[in-house]
């Protein structure tokens, strides 16, 4: 982490960070912004227009949380971790339990706010990117819900490595679109729904599953991923008298991290950390970190840390985890590496599992490959921290879907 | 070389204007399928009737272009071809030619070579014009301010989707012409366009004088000519790279090309 200054003044500026950006055009310092074709400029100020009358209409704020209370199921609980906590020997281990949200992930506090918004727009048809297969599931879940029509981009890749997860959006009556260009990964998947988007502009909302895309989307999905870090601060106030001393959550485009983070940033002693997908390792090149390797640069909307080469193409990525498999960060990720607020820091694919055992070994919990990151990296912190220390995980989603891909590394038949 | 204070685009419109004639403006991706039938293919397109090339910068994520664009660029990304190599086959065109030559590619290759340098090197190499798909006005300055520097245009696009406020945004920052996309939706050859140009068009003008390009879907000598009607160019692209890409001896599609390209002039300039 960046050395501060002046402690007293931290604090004052974090509170300037979280509640100041974005400014008027969606930037976080010198990130984020609106950097797509014209045609769909007028699609994300209209947007934006519509979100930040919901966001102060009470009868808005009134519906969202129904759902999220009565559909969702939250709030979701912060579970001690008792036994893996002693595992690790040092601080007492939090989790978040976003798996146990409807759908298995966090992704769904997202999709029910924007279905709402396009219900309110007058869309009929919404559209979405997804990688690991969880952001597809929970679109063609509102989209069920609310009676639109709903198409999924997913790279061909993705598509064979989470089949249960196609399989789950297919029965929700939406469809599946293959995307076989460039990687087949979730990058693709997100050109191919901007083109969507850019064709079908007129009738289609398109639910962008992270904190990034063009303005206002990075704040959108932050402010509707916003519960989490908001219940975990009751929460641990509640159960512990007090703040927890590190955050820890895995970050691909980082809406969970937000989600986590954001209601604490102006707690100036609660120390954050985002893990990004260390691949085989930083140095093999093969990895998804685009804070930790990657340099700024423009793709997708947003101007953030990308993962590029020497001449800004933009280069593939490799994470066992199909939902850390991005080149890029949320803009406001790439804000808060550059403040110093939150640290960010990398898990192999290899301790990731060792994350994922220990987890599932230890608390009868099996959390899926892009959470056991964070949880790999909550036990290596845990053990430097002393005693009676707080660290709370966001446990973003299960691992059910990724049974195939956890057993193939094992080396086991299920 | 352009009249001091007036550069190639400016006076190609302008010579146009005089004449009663519009303007055929032809895309190609620089390095499809290699860089030396880069120069060949727009050697060809200017001896059959193109009157400005737009030269596309290869990226690995083409997010507004359709399939036939997408795949010539990958075909020149395999070819190592990047900005270094587009302005190499740019100097190289200007040995022989004055055509005017807009660069047409996507935000993040040019920020990642330097805004200063991009716009420096574009100059030197003899480009008029730059266009980025995705880079809007309110984006835009940083580039439009180097460019500015090196008296190359920064052309920019309007949709059928912009509305009165976002017509006087651009026209604002624009120079060359103006690009005015006929469809909502990627590059790719159509059927059948849009009838609101005429009505869309006349709005525009109303906010700048400059020339305006229409284009997005045209392949025919047909449409070209409908567009014209009410607009200063139309612009080709991937009517281009679809013959382009069925290269098989460079002799025949060379041809087919010139055939093609002479085939939109004259039904561009029949009344």
């Amino acid at each position: 982490m960046k050395k501060r200054t002046k402690g007293q003044k931290a604090g004052a500026q974090d509170r300037r960070t979280s509640s100041r950006v974005p400014d008027r055009l969606g930037h976080f310092g010198i990130y984020g912004g609106r950097y797509i074709s014209e045609t769909l400029m007028p699609a994300v100020m209209e947007l934006e227009e519509a979100y930040l009358k919901c966001k102060k209409d009470p009868g808005f704020r009134k519906e969202f949380a129904y759902y999220l209370g009565e559909y969702v199921g939250r709030p979701t609980p912060l579970y001690y971790a008792e036994r893996l906590s002693r595992k690790a020997g040092g601080a007492d281990i939090f989790l978040k339990r976003e798996d146990l949200c409807h759908t298995g992930a966090h992704k769904i506090n997202n999709t029910i706010g924007q279905i709402l918004l396009a219900k309110r727009m007058g869309k009929k048809r919404v559209i979405a990117e997804t990688g690991a297969g969880q952001h597809g599931v929970a679109t063609a879940t509102v989209a069920a819900m609310f009676g639109l029509e709903c198409e999924i981009y997913m790279g061909e890749d993705d598509i064979k490595r989470q089949l249960p997860n196609v399989f789950r959006m297919k029965l929700l009556g939406a469809k599946v679109t293959p995307v076989t260009s460039g990687s087949r990964t979730l990058k693709d998947a997100m050109n191919e729904a901007l083109r969507d988007w850019v064709t079908n502009v007129y009738n289609t909302f398109y639910i962008i599953g992270t904190v990034a895309g063009p303005h206002p989307y990075p704040m959108l999905v932050r402010d509707f991923q916003s519960i989490i870090g908001v219940e975990a601060r009751r929460q641990i106030k509640e159960t512990t008298g007090g703040l927890p001393d590190l955050l820890v959550a895995c970050v691909g485009g980082g809406s969970n991290a937000i989600g986590l983070f954001h209601a604490f940033l102006d707690d100036k002693k609660v120390r954050m950390a985002g893990v990004e997908a260390g691949g085989e390792g930083l140095r093999t090149g093969r990895h998804a970190a685009s804070i930790s390797g990657g340099r700024v640069g423009v793709l997708h909307g947003n101007k953030t840390y990308l993962l590029q080469d020497r001449f800004g193409q933009i280069t593939d990525t490799h994470s066992i985890s199909a939902g850390l498999d991005y080149p890029g960060v949320g803009p406001e990720h790439a804000h808060l590496n550059d403040t110093g607020r939150v640290a960010y820091t990398t898990i192999t694919d290899r301790e990731a599992l060792d994350g994922f055992k220990a987890l599932t070994l230890s608390e009868g919990i099996i959390p899926a490959l892009e959470s056991s990151h964070a949880v790999a990296y909550a036990l290596k912190a845990a053990r430097e921290m002393r005693k009676g220390s707080k660290i709370i995980v966001c446990l973003s989603g299960r691992g059910d879907k990724d049974l195939n891909t956890v057993s193939r590394a094992f080396n086991f038949e299920i | 070389m352009a009249v001091k204070g007036k550069n190639r685009i400016e006076s190609l419109f302008e010579r146009l204007r005089a004449d009663g004639k519009k303007a055929l403006i032809t895309f190609v991706t620089a390095g499809d399928p290699d860089l030396p039938t880069s120069k060949r293919i727009v050697r060809e397109l200017e001896r059959s009737g193109a009157d400005l090339i737009e030269l596309g910068i290869p990226f690995s994520d083409p997010m507004a272009d359709g399939p036939t664009i997408q795949a010539s660029s990958e075909r020149a990304l395999r070819k190592d071809v990047h900005i270094k190599e587009v302005l190499g086959l740019v100097r190289d065109i200007r040995k022989e030619s004055g055509i005017p030559i807009v660069l047409f590619g996507y935000y993040n290759p040019v920020f990642n070579y330097g805004l200063k340098r991009f716009a420096r090197e574009v100059r030197a190499a003899g480009a008029d014009g730059v266009l980025i798909v995705d880079l809007p006005a309110e984006e835009a300055d940083e580039l439009k301010a180097e460019l500015d520097r090196n008296s190359v245009d920064l052309i920019f696009l309007l949709t059928p989707t912009s509305d009165e406020k976002r017509m006087r945004l651009v026209a604002s920052k624009a120079s060359g012409f103006i690009y005015f996309v006929s469809v909502t939706g990627v590059t790719g050859a159509r059927k059948s366009l849009s009838t609101d140009i005429p009505a869309y068009l006349r709005r525009l003008r109303n906010f700048t004088s400059l020339p305006v390009g229409v284009g997005f879907g045209i392949s025919t000598p047909k449409q070209a000519r409908e567009v014209c009607r009410s607009a200063d160019a139309a612009v080709v692209g991937s009517a281009i790279v679809n013959i382009i890409a069925g290269m098989k001896g460079p002799g025949k599609s060379a041809d087919k090309l010139g055939s093609f390209v002479s085939g939109l002039k004259r039904g561009m300039s029949r009344p």
